[in-house]
């Protein structure tokens, strides 16, 4: 199974098998680590699933929607890597992502 | 001493979350869910949505895997109901006979959907919408070209109509009031949701008294005061929700429109919290008790009754917000719109798919609905919980970013 690494904003990191075809937002939720509240459910509705994807993996992972990018801007402390993690689907190709949490949503 | 217990009424979004969050907040103790619904907790929302459509399937829509409640120690009792609490022997007893002790309790048993109880509201094809039984009801009844009558014109009943259609079935929507989510939004909201739903090719009707449901076995049409008969193969009924406090109020907790809980979801008994559906709070923001049916407030109302029963106590604050998605349709509404003098629109409101609408009171924003404008509905959000005073005519143009009223 792929291994998603969550790290917190304080630091803490948690290493997570999360299954092909889930989300990344599911897999956090799944796991109950903090700094992903995901109120939506994953409907690309709320943006309390805002991550920061490490800077390895930017190329990896397939663009945002618009839908999506127009939700990023308004995010607090938005950056260029920024995504709504419940928008990027775990593949055996992302095995390894590594994603920051912001600490607004903690 | 044997280990402290927290019992959990109503296996449902506010229940998982109360659970968890007890896990998270440092609960030792024994956790135990009793929920009615033969399921672990499941997403809601999508029941008139991507579930109706058959986009997804039960598993997808848990909100957790069973492993992981397993992993934390939290324990379920599915598929049977609590009758009864004795709240000073501390004990909950269920319909079985079965008696548990608590030393803390949880109420969150939801609300449930409001009858039609009207002549041939028995006759099979007649339904409602709220659990994933009824979703499974529902199914027999579809199929492409198969006529539907969708009593109520409130978000889920648009949801369905909107989703019914996708599925290759003529769909009418009834309305009793002058104008479709007469009780959400403004009438220009209303229009809009109207047209579009007619240009999806539903049959919408307002002002529509309902008198009966006519058929043998089953429903064959939907009877109405003038005398119209709209034919129907199904029918499904989305005319709101009563709280479920019988058992809350049966056990001498004090019942207002929901269970009254202060602003640490206490209810009137120190041992005993309630979160979602079910509750009745004062509102800090609007100043008034609330009762309010959403995802959101379901979920934060568990964190902050689940902080009060660790006795690390946070206040709740959140501002309302809720969501629909209707056709290509994504709506996000933040704040509560009732009582507003004055409504300013940003955006094409007639010929567009893209607007947004703010609702003022003495000049500040108190509620946004924001169509396929997530921007709007996000900055919305601040302006709101900021108590911003705004320029009306920068409001009503889109070319304006919202994002300068912020930096005021
Ligand atoms: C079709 C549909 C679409 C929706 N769409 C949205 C949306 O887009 N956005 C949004 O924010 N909200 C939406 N909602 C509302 C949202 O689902 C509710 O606000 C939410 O489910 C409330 O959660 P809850 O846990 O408080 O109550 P509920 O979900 O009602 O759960 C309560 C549970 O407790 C059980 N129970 C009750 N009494 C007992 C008892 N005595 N013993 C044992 N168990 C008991 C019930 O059977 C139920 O399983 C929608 C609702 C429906 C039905
Ligand atoms: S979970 Fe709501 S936007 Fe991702």
């Amino acid at each position: 199974m792929p291994v998603v690494t969550y790290i917190s904003h304080d630091g803490a990191i948690n290493e997570i098998e999360v299954a092909s075809g889930t989300s990344v937002m599911q897999g956090a939720v799944d796991n109950m680590i903090d700094g992903i509240v995901a109120e939506c459910g994953g409907s690309c509705s709320c943006a309390t699933c805002h991550c920061y994807i490490d800077e390895a993996w930017l190329d990896k992972v397939p663009p945002a929607s618009e839908m999506e990018k127009d939700m990023l801007e308004c995010v607090l402390e938005p950056e260029d890597n920024s995504r709504l993690s419940c928008q990027i689907t775990v593949t055996d190709e992302l095995d390894g992502l590594v994603v920051k949490l912001p600490a607004s949503q903690f | 001493m044997t280990e402290a217990c927290c019992i959990v009424v109503g296996a449902s979004h506010a229940g998982g979350q109360l659970a968890v969050s007890l896990r998270q907040q440092g609960w030792e103790g024994r956790i135990l869910i009793i929920g009615d619904e033969p399921f672990l907790p499941y997403n809601r929302p999508p029941l008139s949505k991507t579930f109706l459509s058959g986009e997804k399937h039960i598993e997808d829509l848990l909100i957790r895997p069973e492993a992981q409640y397993e992993k934390v120690g939290i324990e379920f009792l599915l598929g049977q109901r609590v009758k009864s609490i004795d709240r000073n022997n501390k004990t909950v007893t269920l319909n079985k006979g079965e008696t548990f002790a608590y030393d803390k309790l949880a109420l969150t048993t939801g609300a449930r959907v409001r009858p039609l109880a009207i002549a041939g509201s028995e006759l099979k094809g007649v339904l409602y919408l709220r659990d994933i039984s009824d979703v499974e009801h529902i199914r027999q009844f579809i199929g492409k070209g198969k006529k539907a009558v969708i009593v109520g014109g409130g978000y889920i009943g648009l949801e369905t109509a909107a989703m019914l259609r996708k599925l290759g079935l003529q769909v009418t929507v009834l309305e009793a009031a002058e104008r479709i989510l007469n009780r959400v939004t403004a009438p220009q909201v209303s229009e809009f949701y109207t047209r579009v739903h007619r240009e999806e090719g539903v049959q919408l009707e307002t002002g529509v008294e309902i008198q009966g449901f006519v058929g043998q076995d089953r429903v064959e049409g939907v009877q109405c005061g003038d005398g119209t008969v709209y034919p129907a193969d199904l029918v499904i009924i989305g005319i709101g929700v009563i709280p479920n406090t019988e058992l809350a109020q049966a056990a001498g907790l004090e019942v207002e429109n929901g269970i009254k809980v202060n602003e640490f979801c206490q209810t009137s008994d120190p041992d005993i919290t309630a979160a979602g559906d079910c509750t009745n709070h004062f509102n800090g923001f609007y100043q008034r008790n609330l009762r309010l049916e959403s995802v959101q407030n379901a979920m934060e109302q568990a964190r902050v009754a689940a902080a009060t029963l660790c006795d690390k106590p946070i206040e709740y604050n959140a501002l309302p917000w809720f969501w629909s998605d209707q056709y290509d349709i994504k709506l996000q509404i933040a704040g509560l719109s009732s009582g507003y003098d004055e409504l300013v629109i940003r955006g094409d409101q007639n010929g567009s798919r893209k607007f947004s609408a703010f609702y003022l009171s003495k000049g500040r924003v108190i509620a946004v609905d924001a169509i396929n404008n997530p921007q709007d509905f996000m900055f919305g959000k601040q302006i709101i919980t900021r108590k911003l005073l705004v320029d009306k005519a920068g409001l009503s143009d889109p070319e304006i970013s919202l994002k300068d009223f912020l930096k005021k």
